[in-house]
């Protein structure tokens, strides 16, 4: 007989209690250190000088400039990439042809290109020294150290988020709906807006909220392409580092806040939405 | 409608799917494809229903050359193997969908939908369900369902790819006599395909033995059994 009574489990998968919390504690733990901390650490530093001084430094004109070219970048990219994404997905999902591991391949390019490389390649293609730039210039469109370069560069960081969201969804649910609506007599685009457009809304919008979050905060290849040119090409990011690096740490911490509150703001509507519509989201994923 | 297939071939890179093929199916009959795994049947089937096309070969519908019409327009009633219901719509909408598929010439009235969803969903006896979502169904049910929405549209032929596959077999010998009492009712062309003898022999008024993307015998059961035409389908009917 046994003196002591096992340990009371409710199935076989639950870890014992120690176990259980020392994982908890080293989630909260690691969370608190990398997240919170900073976080927290950007919203103080921007009220350093009190309310007055953060509507001070936003007031700043070419505060407005970054904060207002960021949008723009953000508010271009994010349609594009959802079309290219979208593309990119249904062709590799939906047929078969020749060079198909090549083309999944070339979407994670960019996530594996350092993004200063990939700033610099568009400015050797796209700079006034470079073929195409060239004509680009002597038609008065300059691409690099102006809008449509940032664009560009911004397009090429994001691009993987949504093919990537989509293309393991749009594998799993396979070609069947789609042939089923085309025998009901649908035609191409009622099939796509009827039937596939519904199935893949959820990954679709989780791809466009990653491509968004990074849009806004991308760096490396902006910092290359832009020209940092001050209430011109300066985007969130480079604006808050060229005013830490002049020492003005409450206007940069200013900024940074406006940078961080986007983000969070981006996750609470991509919460909010979970929660609107989960009958939905849960029939969609239920098979 | 009677259907012709006249000496249609499909290759599949080097994978040879269907040798010539050869089949006369009479108008209104429940037809069966028989046959193991990889042997052209659902190939077959595709090609009657525009799902994909013959290297050579023609397909004629009541005399008339189909082979080239897209699959829009063909009107064939198909149920897929899974079912294909379309997850993020409701049961109605679900049969709904190919009356509002039309060009808007040809589009019921909405009350006129609703009417004829409903006497689908009386139809497969299942009259309460137009809310629910197919989750929310079991196999059986998802089943029925895929039937009357292809029943939907109007077809001039039913196809059925593997219609109870995926069922129990309590369920399946159920939805088999279902699909008997509605190819009586509606008096449909219709073609399964399946790789179950019992199935075949049990349901169909003709069963058509493939092998390797070659027809090897057509036959009413009771003749196919008598007289089986070569030892494989001596063998596959016997297994």
């Amino acid at each position: 007989m046994h003196d002591t009574a096992p340990t009371r489990r409710h199935s076989a998968t639950d870890e014992p209690r120690p176990a259980r919390l020392t994982l908890i504690i080293l989630t909260v733990g690691l969370l608190a250190l990398l997240l919170f901390a900073p976080l927290a650490t950007v919203f103080a530093g921007a009220l350093a000088e009190g309310l007055s001084g953060l509507r001070a430094a936003l007031a700043e004109p070419d505060a407005r400039a970054a904060i207002r070219l960021t949008l723009w970048v953000a508010a271009i990219s994010l349609p594009l990439n959802a079309v290219f994404g979208l593309a990119a997905a249904w062709a590799i999902t939906k047929f078969d042809f020749r060079g198909k591991a090549v083309l999944i391949t070339l979407i994670d390019l960019p996530f594996s290109v350092s993004p200063v490389v990939a700033g610099l390649c568009l400015v050797l293609l796209y700079g006034s020294h470079g073929a195409l730039g060239h004509w680009a210039v002597a038609q008065g469109v300059p691409i690099v150290f102006a809008l449509p370069g940032i664009v560009l560069a911004t397009l090429f960081v994001t691009f993987p988020f949504v093919a990537r969201e989509l293309i393991p969804v749009m594998t799993e649910q396979g070609r069947a709906e789609e042939e089923a609506a085309l025998t009901l007599g649908a035609g191409g685009w009622r099939v796509l807006r009827t039937v596939t457009l519904p199935n893949i809304r959820w990954a679709l919008l989780y791809g466009v909220l990653l491509c968004n979050a990074r849009a806004m905060g991308e760096f490396g290849a902006v910092a290359v392409v832009s020209g940092r040119i001050r209430g011109e090409t300066a985007t969130l990011p480079i604006a808050i580092e060229m005013l830490y690096n002049e020492y003005l740490s409450t206007a940069a911490f200013a900024l940074a806040a406006v940078l961080a509150l986007l983000a969070l703001v981006t996750l609470a509507v991509k919460t909010l939405l979970e929660w609107r519509f989960a009958d939905q989201l849960a029939a969609t994923l239920r098979r | 409608m009677h259907i012709e297939i006249d000496d249609i071939t499909r290759s599949y890179g080097a994978a040879v799917a269907l040798h010539p093929v050869r089949l006369a199916i009479p108008s209104g009959a429940l037809v069966a494809l028989l046959g193991p795994s990889g042997s052209g049947k659902t190939t077959l089937l595709r090609l009657l229903a525009g799902l994909d096309f013959p290297d050579a070969g023609r397909v004629l519908f009541d005399g008339r050359d189909a082979t080239g019409l897209a699959v829009q327009d063909r009107r064939a009633g198909f149920v897929f193997q899974s079912y294909a219901l379309f997850r993020h719509m409701t049961v109605f909408d679900n049969i709904a969908y190919g009356l509002r598929a039309r060009p808007r010439r040809d589009r019921p009235a909405p009350a006129e939908i609703a009417r004829r969803v409903g006497r689908l969903l009386d139809l497969i006896q299942l009259p309460d369900i137009g809310g629910r979502y197919p989750s929310q169904l079991s196999g059986g049910q998802r089943q029925r369902v895929a039937l009357a929405r292809a029943l939907a549209i109007e077809p001039r032929m039913l196809l059925l790819d593997e219609p109870f596959g995926a069922l129990d077999a309590r369920v399946r010998k159920e939805l088999r006599a279902g699909l008997r009492r509605i190819h009586d009712e509606t008096g449909l062309t219709t073609v399964f395909v399946t790789h179950d003898q019992d199935e075949a022999m049990a349901l169909a008024d003709v069963v058509v033995v493939m092998s390797m993307g070659r027809i090897e015998q057509v036959g009413r059961p009771q003749d196919l059994r008598a007289r089986p035409a070569t030892d494989f389908v001596r063998e596959f009917l016997s297994a």
